[in-house]
């Protein structure tokens, strides 16, 4: 049964399109067949992280319209033959998606996927709630910091009464998905700490990626995290979260920091 | 507390404001979404209240909120021109 998981968080710049290749590409890691959709119309990128940018011909409203069929839009790729693409359209508005359109698409896929991951564009509006709207379950990805907080707490709400699921009557499952996290400052009590933000949003946690270098050097290279550096820290948590969707039972490690002597001494010497 | 963690962090933690701000603000947000800007509403209507009584500038009235964790503050300050003219409507009347 293929489930369809929306990647959302209401705020920009968090870490939706990093998180969604990097989840996609950890479920297509463990034998899953996966395709991942940008909804960003006009501002696409997911093509971009997932290194796949020069291979777009069709799009997402292209098979909306009618232009293109489904198979000729997606992009198998390079390196996991189980990972597809659906990206979005750099040049159409973004009226140009219809529920009616989305729905038709996401069904076709549903036949072909194990799992269909659609990342959403930032906002509240049309982009956002069209992404959402026929989602099983939902990834909020958060930092830990107050306005994507707050814009969280709102998509959150949202989930709950916009989406086709919530209509029938039925949950939207969700997940809390924190990005960009920085042990060290939450220890000195300068940045809204794990317990915090689940106190805040009352949503179960999914993982905790860490604030890491690796994920700027994936993204400048084309390929999500947990293809480029698997054994890097935040690979290992967005793999972590990958099992903990297909129901295994990870442990929880709240990411701490490593201070050795000499980082030590070096922080005194830089600050 | 935030003395303590000052001698030992050099600056106090901020995190707990933020915590703090965030409930606070997300427990007035929270089910009111959809409904129309209620400042705004009782800002109108306010005016239309007074405004049968006194003439007054839409413009000169100021309607605020602050939202605290226990109780809010609604705080209308509405300037009145002195010699006040009793307004049309009610001389009508």
């Amino acid at each position: 049964m293929a489930k369809v998981l929306v990647v959302t968080s209401g705020k920009g710049g968090v870490g939706k399109t990093t998180s969604t290749a990097a989840l996609g590409a950890a479920l297509a890691q463990m034998g899953q067949n996966v395709v991942v959709i940008d909804f960003d119309v006009g501002l696409r990128n997911l093509d971009l992280v997932m290194g796949a940018e020069r291979r777009v011909v069709f799009d997402l409203i292209n098979v909306v319209q009618g232009v293109a069929k489904l198979p000729q839009a997606l992009i198998r790729d390079k390196r996991m033959e189980n990972l597809w693409l659906l990206p979005a359209s750099q040049t159409r508005d973004k009226d140009a998606l219809t529920e009616e359109g989305v729905k038709r698409v996401i069904a076709d896929l549903k036949t072909k996927f194990d799992w269909i991951l659609c990342d959403s564009p930032a906002g509240i509006e049309r982009g956002a709630t069209l992404a959402m709207r026929y989602a099983d379950e939902a990834i909020i990805v958060t930092n830990p910091e107050v306005s994507s907080v707050r814009d969280s707490d709102r998509i959150i709400g949202m989930l709950d009464s916009k989406t086709a699921r919530a209509e029938r009557g039925e949950r939207v499952e969700k997940h809390l998905l924190v990005t960009r996290y920085d042990a060290a400052r939450a220890a000195r009590g300068e940045m809204l700490s794990i317990n915090d933000i689940l106190e805040i949003l009352a949503t179960p946690l999914l993982g905790i990626v860490p604030e890491s270098q690796d994920v700027l050097r994936a993204s400048n290279v084309g390929c999500p995290v947990t293809l480029n550096a698997a054994s890097s820290a935040p690979a290992r948590a967005y793999t972590d979260a990958v099992r903990r969707l297909m129901g295994e039972a990870v442990e929880m490690t709240v990411p701490v920091e490593r201070k050795g002597l000499m980082d030590r001494l070096l922080r005194r010497r830089a600050a | 507390m935030m003395n303590v963690m000052r001698l030992f962090g050099g600056r106090s933690a901020s995190a707990p404001v933020a915590r703090e701000r965030l409930q606070i603000l997300l427990s007035h947000e929270r089910g009111r979404t959809g409904t129309p800007d209620l400042l705004e509403m009782l800002r109108s209507e306010i005016l239309g209240v007074v405004s049968k009584h006194i003439d007054v500038d839409p413009d000169k009235v100021v309607v605020k909120m602050d939202r605290g964790k226990f109780v809010s503050m609604l705080e209308v300050d509405i300037e009145v021109p002195n010699g006040v003219q009793r307004s049309k409507m009610v001389a009508a009347t």
